[in-house]
């Protein structure tokens, strides 16, 4: 059986990582190397990394980032953040990422996603999808962290994407992403049903019940976060013995 | 000097990582006499097995993959193009390894494509030195090879299938040792060491 894959997520900004304790036995907590390295060491099974950076420059510096990480990092890892065209994609490839993830690019150009899985295969491509349950009771797909709601409605909209060659769905929560109170397990678990491919958890995690929970109920595949790793509250070692004790079935 | 050959299936670029990160020396090319005359030779592949071949056959590389003696090492679709044949564009391939490459069929419970950390067992290589039955390693794929005699450790998703191969001296993986953390990159130091 496959593994259910624990993943922390970076957010890159002008070429560092933000957030984050310093770490014990770490020099330099900003470095994305040497941060993405300890998670390895600590038993992540992939690493996410964000480039939240606003400027053209930064841009460019987080191509030259994601080399040094690829250079450096024996785990896979996928990058996210201002990818909206296929060379955009190439220029990630060549450097070594081993995915690529594509949020409201992919609502403002579904067809950005056959281009990208048609080029470089489905195992490249995941689309994230931030979606906020509406006053309507409909589960709408947001741009632009959340804040403009689009024409897409989450569940056609995921199955929308596996069909044009998504590999993998990462969904987040927009009501409960930085809650922390834990995942809408009912929702990822009527996804999981309509979906072939992966679903990726984020956004809500406050507790390894939550994490279980949507490991289990919520018929997730992997768990991303952020804060809990970054505020050093549980290592991602500790967070995988845990679920192990729970029979959630992990690599450790 | 390690080949790592090139023909046009994705990005090499984690390969040749692995390589660096492992202190060795390694050249990357289409050219037969290159690798011919290579100690081992890595061939990694990420895509479409019938555009593997046809990428092969385009740089008359058929021939000299099959005429080779020292160890290769085929990876993912690198690993499936050794088999007898695809269903992956219903391709016959290389035929170095007595199995075909069947398709995943998804349902409820089975997530196609095959992805992330998976177990490994039934080891019996040198290549697996060191490493014991239930480590995990890292998959990405839809089609696998199916068991058969050359069949060096197996996994299962859904059904068992060969998470490697060996006939003499070509070894394939469908796992990606250069993405499978410290495990990987053992296997790795092993194939550099037959």
């Amino acid at each position: 059986m496959v593994a259910k894959r624990i993943i922390p997520c970076l957010d890159v900004k002008e070429g560092r990582t933000v957030k984050g304790v310093n770490f014990v036995d770490l020099r330099d907590v900003g470095d994305a190397v040497e941060l993405g390295q300890y998670y390895a060491r600590c038993g992540a099974d992939e690493l996410v990394y964000l480039d939240i950076s606003a400027t053209r420059e930064g841009r460019q510096t987080f191509t030259k980032l994601v080399e040094r990480i690829s250079d450096g990092i024996n785990i896979p890892f996928t990058v996210g953040g201002g990818i909206s065209t296929l060379e955009d994609a190439a220029r990630l490839l060549d450097a070594g990422a081993d995915k690529i993830s594509i949020n409201s690019a992919a609502i403002a150009n579904p067809s950005l996603i056959d281009s990208i899985a048609a080029r470089y295969g489905s195992q490249f491509v995941v689309v994230a999808i931030d979606a906020r349950l509406m006053d309507d009771g409909v589960w709408r797909a947001t741009t632009h962290g959340g804040s403009r709601p689009s024409d897409k409605e989450l569940f056609s909209w995921a199955q929308e994407a596996q069909e044009r060659g998504a590999g993998e769905i990462l969904f987040t929560s927009m009501n409960h992403d930085g809650t922390r109170s834990g995942y809408p397990c009912e929702t990822f678990a009527r996804l999981a049903d309509r979906l072939s491919i992966p679903i990726i958890a984020s956004g809500g995690a406050g507790s390894v019940a939550d994490i279980a929970e949507v490991l289990t109920v919520g018929k997730a595949d992997a768990a991303l976060a952020a804060s809990i790793f970054h505020f050093g509250e549980i290592t991602v070692g500790d967070l995988k013995q845990e679920l192990k004790r729970l029979n959630i079935d992990v690599r450790c | 000097m390690i080949a790592i050959l090139d023909y046009k299936m994705g990005n090499l670029r984690s390969v040749e990582n692995a390589l660096k990160r492992l202190g060795a020396e390694f050249t990357v090319t289409d050219d037969a006499d290159v690798i011919r005359s290579a100690d081992k030779v890595l061939m990694p592949g990420v895509g479409n097995a019938a555009e593997a071949m046809e990428n092969l056959r385009s740089a008359s590389l058929v021939d000299v993959v099959r005429s080779l003696r020292r160890p290769v090492l085929g990876i993912c679709v690198g690993m499936q193009v050794m088999c007898r044949h695809s269903e992956e564009g219903d391709v016959d391939c290389l035929n170095l390894f007595d199995a075909r490459v069947k398709r995943f069929e998804p349902s409820a419970d089975l997530k196609v494509p095959h992805m992330g950390w998976n177990t490994i067992g039934n080891l019996e290589s040198k290549l697996f030195k060191g490493i014991d039955g239930g480590e995990y390693v890292y998959f990405v794929h839809s089609y696998y090879p199916e068991l058969c005699s050359d069949t060096i450790a197996t996994s299962c998703h859904g059904v068992m299938f060969s998470a490697a191969l060996k006939y003499e001296n070509f070894y394939g993986t469908q796992f990606h040792p250069e993405k499978s953390g410290d495990v990987g990159e053992r296997i790795i130091e092993n194939f550099l060491r037959l």
